[in-house]
C-alpha cells in the first residue's frame, strides 16, 4: 500500500528510469498524462506499467487510432488510455507510425479487449497489428478496399446518384 | 433407478456438429448481430462474430460537423438512454472549453440522467424477461417508458432521439408540467418495478434459466474491459460516478450494487437495484432543486455567452449578444487546442469521448469509446459449452445496443 | 367496421371477391419487423400497451419471412446489411407489402455517409414510406392505417400483372 497517492510525477519518474530518452513529448492536458513511445517499445512499455506493483495499469480504457497526414515521426497514430483502478489515475500513450508501413506489435496477449479494438483501427486506418489473431475488418464491409477514416476520404458514399451537391454545399462551384 | 454407463470406443461413433446461423435478423437479437454457431447438438461450441450491420461512421461525420452538431449523433450511439450520451458530450465540450454550470444545472442533469439510466435498464430487463418467455412484465415497465418520454418531451420536444441539453446547460427551464411528471413517475414506479420483481426474482423458471448461465469472473472481466452493471455483477465496483464523480454527483447518496457470479441472475438483480438506486438520487436531486428559490430558480444555463446562444430578445437589441448568436451560428467561436478524455457512466458501462480539437469549429479526431462493443467481445467466452437457449438469454442481458456497438 | 360495398338481401350478400379479400386480409397482416435501430424502440413502444398495435390486428409478429405479408423496414440499413435485407424480402410470399419506417430506411436519414445504404428502395420495392426520425408510434400507426388502405383495396391480379413483374424485374427480382 502507498503511503502517498500516485502522481503524476512519480509515474513520470518511474517510467524514464526505466525507459530514458525512449519515451518524448511528455504533456499533461487537463490532468491527464501524455506521452509518446517508439512504436517497437509499446509492449514492453505497457507490461511494465501492468507489472510494476506501484503502478498497476491493468485496465486497457480504449484504444484508438488518429491520422496526422504530414506528421514528423510518421501520420499514423495508436493512441492507448490505461487506467489504474485501484488508485483511480489515467494515463495516456501514443505511438506513431508511417501510412508506408502501418506495422505496431498487438496488445491481444495482454489485455484481451485490445482484440476488437485493433481491427476496428485497421478497418479505419489500415494499421496493421503484427501478432493479431484475427486482422479483418471489423465495421465495415469485407470488400472495402480503402481505410475510410483517413483524412483524404470523402464522408459521402462516391457511387450515389440521387443526391445533388450544388444543394449540400459541396458542389464543384463551391469548392474544388 | 440404476445408472448404467456405457463405454464406447474411440473413434466408434462418427460425430457431425451443426452449423447454426443466429443471424443478423433474429428475434432474439435485439438489434444487428450475427453469431455464427458449431453446435454439437445443443451445446455450443464456437462461435465467429460478426458486427458492423448497422455501421454509420459517427467518428467520420463528427469530423464535419461543429460541437453543438455532434449531440445529436450522441443521441443515436446507445438510443436506450440518449440523454446520458448527450450529457457525457456536452461534460465532454466544457471540460475542453473550460465552461463551468451552475449547481441547478448540475442536478437538473442529474435528474435527466437518472431517468434515462432507469429506462434503459428497464428495457434490458423487461426483454431478458421477453427472452426467457415472458412478456407481460416488459409491457408494465414500457408504460412508465412512456411516462418518462412526457418528462423528456416537456423540456426539449422529442420522445426517444433526444439532443437534450446544450454546451453549458439546457435549452430552456423546465416547466411545472415536467416536474408534476417527475413527481408522479417517482411515486408510480417503485409499486411498478416491486410488482416486475415478483414476476421474476423467485420464479423458478426464470432461476434455472439464468443462474448459472453466462458467467464470468473479475478477472476475466476487467481484462475483457468491461464495465457498468456487467462489470458490477462480476463482483468489481467500479463506477464512474463514484470514481471520478461529474455534474456534482459527488453530493448524492447512493449505493452501487454488486453482484459475485457475474452470470445472468446477477445481472439481472443488479440492473434491478440500480434503478432502485437511480430514483434515490432523482429524489434527492428533485429535493435540491426545489431548493432553489427566487432567481436562482430560473437559471438553466451557465455563463458562456461564447458558446451558449442569447436569448433572441437580446439578439435582436443588443451589440454583443448578435456577435455571440452569429460567432456560434456560423462556426467561428475560437475552440481551445488540445486533445481531452472525458467519460461518464453510461447504462451500459463507461462511455468515453476523446476528442482532439485542432481550434477548428469541427473536431480534428473524435472517437467513442463504446462499452458495448468492447464487452461483446466476450461473448465467445459467456457461451462456450452452454445450450442455444443460453446463448439468446445471455446475449439480451448484455445488454447490446446495435448503435452502440457499430457507431 | 364497415362492410365493403355490395348488395345485401334476406340471408345473403354480394360483393366483389377482391373487397371481401381485401377486407380479410388488411385486418389481420403479420408484420416481420426488421428492427435494426432507433426506430426499433420506438415500435417496441408501438407495441406496447399505450399505442398498441394489436387493435390493428397485427398481434402476432412473425420472424420468419415465410409467414409474413408486411416487412416492416425500421431502422438504419447499412450496405453490408443490405444483402441481408435482400435475403429476407426475397423469401416472403407474394402478397407481400413493405413499409419503410423511418428516415434513415426511406433516404438514408441523417447518415449521408460512405456506409449507409441510402434507402431501402434501391434494393427493394417499397410501398409506404414513414417519415421521421424516429417517427412517433402514432405516425407509424398511421404508415400501418396506410398499408391497410392498400391491402383492402388490392385487386387480385395485381401480382401477376406486366406492370409488377416489369417493378420486380428493375429490382433484379425474378
Amino acid at each position: 500500500m502507498d503511503s502517498m497517492a500516485l502522481t503524476n510525477d512519480i509515474i513520470k519518474e518511474k517510467l524514464i528510469a526505466k525507459f530514458g530518452e525512449l519515451l518524448t513529448d511528455w504533456e499533461e492536458p487537463f490532468g491527464l498524462l501524455t506521452f509518446t513511445a517508439p512504436k517497437d517499445e509499446n509492449l514492453k512499455v505497457m507490461q511494465f506499467l501492468y507489472d510494476d506493483p506501484e503502478l498497476r495499469f491493468q485496465f486497457l480504457t480504449d484504444l484508438c487510432g488518429v491520422h496526422y497526414p504530414g506528421g514528423k515521426t510518421g501520420d499514423l497514430a495508436v493512441v492507448y488510455h490505461l487506467h489504474n483502478l485501484k488508485d483511480n489515475v489515467r494515463l495516456r500513450f501514443k505511438v506513431f507510425t508511417t501510412t508506408a508501413n502501418p506495422e505496431v506489435y498487438t496488445a491481444t496477449s495482454l489485455y484481451s479487449s485490445a482484440n476488437w479494438m485493433e481491427r476496428e483501427t485497421f478497418d479505419f486506418f489500415g494499421i496493421n497489428f503484427v501478432g493479431h489473431p484475427n486482422m479483418k475488418r471489423i465495421l465495415n464491409v469485407e470488400e472495402m478496399d480503402y481505410f475510410p477514416l483517413r483524412k483524404e476520404f470523402p464522408l459521402e458514399d462516391q457511387s450515389r446518384t440521387d443526391k445533388d451537391d450544388e444543394m449540400f454545399g459541396r458542389g464543384r462551384l463551391l469548392n474544388s | 433407478m440404476q445408472k448404467h454407463s456405457i463405454k464406447l470406443e474411440e473413434g466408434s461413433i462418427e460425430k457431425q456438429t451443426t452449423t447454426l446461423n443466429l443471424g443478423p435478423t433474429h428475434p432474439a437479437t435485439h438489434g444487428v448481430m450475427q453469431n455464427v454457431l458449431q453446435l454439437d447438438g445443443e451445446r455450443i461450441l464456437s462461435t465467429e462474430q460478426t458486427i458492423g450491420y448497422i455501421h454509420r461512421a459517427f467518428e467520420k461525420i463528427a469530423e464535419r460537423r461543429p460541437l453543438y452538431q455532434i449531440t445529436t449523433l450522441t443521441d443515436r450511439l446507445n438510443y436506450c438512454s440518449s440523454p446520458i450520451n448527450n450529457m457525457g458530450w456536452h461534460l465532454t465540450c466544457e471540460k475542453l472549453l473550460g465552461v463551468k454550470t451552475p449547481k441547478r444545472v448540475d442536478y437538473l442533469r442529474v435528474i435527466i440522467m437518472e431517468l434515462a439510466r432507469v429506462t434503459d435498464h428497464l428495457i434490458c430487463n423487461g426483454v431478458v424477461g421477453v427472452d426467457s418467455g415472458a412478456f407481460s412484465g416488459f409491457l408494465y415497465l414500457m408504460q412508465y417508458r412512456e411516462l418518462v418520454y412526457e418528462i423528456y418531451e416537456e423540456v426539449c420536444g422529442s420522445r426517444l432521439t433526444t439532443n437534450i441539453g446544450r454546451i453549458g446547460g439546457f435549452e430552456r427551464n423546465f416547466t411545472n408540467t415536467a416536474f408534476e411528471k417527475l413527481e408522479k413517475f417517482l411515486a408510480e414506479y417503485p409499486d411498478v418495478l416491486t410488482e416486475f420483481e415478483k414476476l421474476f426474482n423467485r420464479n423458478r423458471i426464470f432461476m434455472e434459466r439464468a443462474m448459472g448461465v453466462g458467467g464470468i469472473s473479475a478477472e476475466r472481466a476487467l481484462n475483457y474491459g468491461f464495465t457498468g452493471p456487467n462489470l458490477r455483477a462480476a463482483g468489481v465496483d467500479y463506477d464512474v460516478r463514484v470514481h471520478a464523480p461529474y455534474s456534482s454527483y459527488e453530493d448524492f447518496e447512493f449505493t452501487v450494487p454488486v453482484g459475485s457470479t457475474g452470470d445472468n441472475y446477477d445481472r439481472f438483480l443488479v440492473r434491478n437495484e440500480e434503478m432502485r438506486q437511480s430514483i434515490e438520487i432523482i429524489r434527492q436531486a428533485y429535493q435540491k432543486v426545489q431548493d432553489f428559490k427566487g432567481a436562482e430558480a430560473d437559471v438553466f444555463h451557465a455563463d458562456a455567452p461564447e458558446y451558449y446562444l442569447p436569448e433572441k430578445a437580446d439578439v435582436y437589441t443588443k451589440m454583443e449578444a448578435l456577435i455571440y448568436h452569429f460567432k456560434i451560428v456560423m462556426g467561428e467561436t475560437d475552440i481551445p487546442v488540445g486533445e481531452v478524455y472525458n467519460s461518464v457512466e453510461g447504462a451500459n458501462g463507461e462511455l468515453g469521448f476523446y476528442l482532439i480539437s485542432d481550434g477548428g469549429r469541427s473536431p480534428y479526431r473524435l472517437h467513442f469509446r463504446r462499452p458495448c462493443f468492447i464487452y461483446y467481445q466476450a461473448y465467445e467466452e459467456l457461451i462456450k459449452g452452454g445450450m442455444l437457449s443460453d446463448a439468446v438469454i445471455t446475449m439480451s442481458s448484455l445488454n447490446l445496443i446495435a448503435g452502440e456497438m457499430d457507431a | 367496421m364497415d362492410a365493403p360495398d355490395g348488395y345485401a338481401g334476406e340471408g345473403f350478400f354480394t360483393s366483389k371477391l377482391s373487397d371481401v379479400v381485401g377486407l380479410a386480409r388488411k385486418n389481420s397482416i403479420w408484420p416481420m419487423p426488421f428492427a435494426t435501430s432507433c426506430c426499433g424502440i420506438e415500435f417496441m413502444a408501438t407495441m406496447a400497451s399505450h399505442y398498441d398495435l394489436a387493435r390493428f390486428g397485427a398481434e402476432r409478429l412473425g420472424f420468419s419471412p415465410r409467414q409474413c405479408d408486411l416487412l416492416m423496414v425500421i431502422g438504419t440499413i447499412a450496405k453490408k446489411m443490405g444483402p441481408v435485407l435482400k435475403q429476407v424480402y426475397l423469401q416472403m410470399a407474394e402478397p407481400r407489402w413493405v413499409l419503410s419506417v423511418g428516415a434513415c430506411a426511406s433516404s438514408g436519414g441523417i447518415f449521408d455517409t460512405y456506409s449507409v445504404l441510402q434507402g431501402i428502395d434501391q434494393i427493394i420495392p417499397v410501398d409506404v414510406y414513414v417519415p421521421g426520425c424516429p417517427p412517433r408510434p402514432e405516425a407509424i400507426l398511421d404508415g400501418f392505417m396506410k398499408i391497410q388502405e392498400l391491402v383492402g383495396k388490392e385487386s387480385i391480379r395485381r401480382r401477376h400483372s406486366e406492370k409488377y413483374q416489369a417493378l420486380l424485374a428493375s429490382y433484379g427480382i425474378q
